[in-house]
């Protein structure tokens, strides 16, 4: 039997509702550590929504959320939980440059009023060097296109230096060369046995980049190793569709 | 000190120390809530002095501070139950505070030297007679130092916080992630908003106030692509503001709380036209660039899209283009002569064709707009 610390996110019997119309009910869910594991589902299906109450960021009508060994506050764990918005999310006029947003991701471990200092610029220099934008680091964050933006939210995600990563959609509607950069970043984070809970859109790809997927449309459908639980009749229940939803499931 | 010097340095300490807070408003979209702040917090004050019945009393500084964040919270209140928007929010709620004061006032406070005129235009021209005396020596006018610390307090919460306001303004969900909760930062800066409001209004009134909150973090916004440089621009814009406007109303002979709102908006226009990259002729002059290189582009796509076709004769002819495009025949013939002296198309025998060059920027054009 697999201890409790085998698990890097808990959810159980997680309900969230907007007034009486439930959004997610009655989740149950175990994250291994160590897994790249995407969530998907239709749209509305409550996937945004299942990372905003996974990190607190919602009040759930019922459940917890357990991290790593039993921590139940997200708060607590504040170095050790990275978060890639929607790069929708944030006003990308706001008078900063590519390196002032990476660097952002730094704060957490300075904790209230500590300034970065030079380690912590340099560190951001390097996490942008691996998305690739190192000569963009002055850049005026308005002038970046879609890719890039979301190359440098990675990049402040990798200067939290978490354990465990949730990102909201990295893949939307970047180019084919910012998709190849996160996906290789995802890799290297597997590969230092990070957990990564990526909400994804693209069914096609998840057996390619994920090892382990969620389904889900207001409840779980399934979770599990891709292998075992990422087939058609799955994707049936949780599209209510008749129609083929993968060319092909290896 | 001469009061003429004394006023303007008020205006100076005044405009800063607005400028501060009213950046981070700016930021997070909120210029309307100091509209409302500035008023509200009269109820505040007058609350404070039925309690101690004394003009001079600190409470009262306490009471407007209160009503501040009060009305903050009245009006999110209000819009988180998505019955109505913020601002009508802010419609409702500062009206109904500010009037609230304004009856007590009169009905109530008659005697009492709070008039209503004075709270929103102020009475910067008799801040001088308000003297500070310190061990029987006038060291300057009191508003000098009670603006003072005013700035100071701005100053050295700014610079603790710089961190912490800049996470939450530019992400509050990261912000709330890594521990530091937006609600403390969003009040916090709002009690700083609603102190500056109470230390400035009585120097200079409650317009002014707003003047000096939003018009130089809005001129600075158009000039800078960095906070701390937009935080440094508000302030210097604002002092600069300050003392033009009391040239100009010495100059006229009128207002000068007046004249200073004046000369912040009178700025503000001139930047917002000439500013150099998020000016207005900067902005028209891009996007007129724009609809040329979007023409060229255009019609280098026509071009191959009819290349070797049967139709290309008139798809392609010098003379028809500007019909098939619904061009005017000044426009095409400009856009063909851009395109001409870029090698991207030669004009041979009536036809437009495309060069080798043509083509490869044309497939370019078509990868750069639609890759994903």
């Amino acid at each position: 039997m697999k201890t409790q610390r085998s698990y890097a996110v808990e959810v159980e019997d997680l309900t969230v509702a907007y007034d009486a119309k439930p959004v997610l009910w009655d989740i149950d869910l175990k994250i291994p550590k160590g897994k790249l594991m995407a969530v998907v589902g239709p749209n509305g299906a409550g996937k945004t929504t299942l990372i905003k109450a996974m990190l607190g960021l919602l009040k759930p009508v019922t459940g917890a959320v357990r991290f790593l060994d039993g921590d139940s506050d997200v708060r607590t764990l504040k170095n050790r939980i990275g978060y890639v918005p929607q790069s929708g999310s944030v006003d990308w006029d706001f008078p900063a440059t590519v390196l002032d947003v990476v660097l952002m991701g730094c704060y957490g471990k300075l904790g209230w009023i500590r300034r970065p200092r030079k380690a912590d610029v340099e560190l951001s220099r390097q996490m942008l060097a691996k998305v690739g934008m190192e000569e963009y680091s002055s850049r005026q964050i308005s002038q970046l296109s879609g890719g890039q933006q979301q190359r440098v939210f990675l990049a402040r995600a990798l200067a939290q230096e978490a354990e465990v990563y949730f990102m909201d959609e990295p893949f939307k509607g970047v180019d084919a060369q910012t998709e190849r950069a996160i996906v290789t970043l995802l890799k290297e984070l597997k590969e230092q046995e990070k957990t990564v809970v990526v909400v994804h859109h693209d069914l096609q790809t998840v057996p390619d980049y994920f090892d382990w997927v969620t389904l889900i449309n207001l409840r779980v459908v399934a979770s599990g190793p891709v292998e075992e639980v990422f087939h058609e009749e799955n994707l049936k229940k949780t599209y209510h569709s008749s129609g083929t939803l993968l060319r092909s499931v290896g | 000190m001469a009061p003429q010097l004394e006023i303007q340095i008020i205006a100076v300490i005044v405009a800063v120390a607005c400028a501060l807070p009213g950046t981070f408003l700016v930021l997070r979209k909120m210029s309307m809530m100091s509209d409302s702040i500035t008023h509200t917090i009269l109820l505040g004050i007058v609350l404070a002095f039925f309690v101690t019945h004394d003009l001079s009393s600190p409470f009262l500084i306490l009471g407007a501070a209160l009503m501040g964040v009060v009305t903050v919270w009245l009006t999110e209140l209000l819009s988180r139950t998505r019955l109505l928007a913020e601002d009508a929010a802010i419609g409702v709620v500062f009206p109904l505070l500010f009037s609230i004061a304004i009856i007590l006032i009169t009905r109530y406070a008659g005697s009492v030297h709070l008039d209503t005129d004075s709270v929103l235009l102020g009475e910067l021209a008799f801040a001088p007679f308000d003297r500070m005396i310190v061990g029987g020596v006038d060291i300057g006018a009191k508003a000098i130092y009670t603006t003072g610390v005013l700035l100071l307090i701005n100053l050295a919460v700014i610079t603790l916080f710089f961190k912490e306001l800049k996470l939450a303004t530019f992400d509050s969900m990261l912000a709330a992630v890594v521990g530091f909760s937006p609600a403390l930062v969003h009040y916090g800066l709002m009690t700083l908003v609603s102190l500056t409001t109470v230390g400035a209004f009585q120097a200079v009134g409650s317009v002014l106030v707003v003047a000096f909150m939003i018009g130089p973090p809005v001129t600075a916004y158009l000039l800078t692509d960095d906070l701390k440089r937009m935080l440094l621009l508000s302030g210097a814009i604002g002092a600069v503001n300050g003392v033009l406007g009391y040239q100009l109303a010495a100059l006229l002979d009128v207002s000068i709380a007046g004249s200073m709102a004046v000369v912040t908006g009178l700025v503000f226009l001139l930047v917002f036209i000439f500013a150099p990259h998020r000016g207005l002729i900067s902005a028209l002059r891009r996007r007129s660039n724009q609809k040329i290189e979007f023409a060229k582009a255009t019609l280098l796509f026509h071009l191959s899209n009819h290349e070797n076709s049967e139709e290309e004769a008139a798809e392609a002819g010098v003379d028809t283009i500007q019909v098939h495009l619904r061009w005017t025949p000044e426009f095409t013939a400009k856009i063909m002569r851009s395109l001409e002296r870029e090698g991207n198309i030669r004009l041979l025998d009536g036809l437009a064709r495309l060069t080798d060059e043509g083509r490869q920027t044309s497939i370019r054009n078509y990868n750069t707009l639609f890759s994903r």
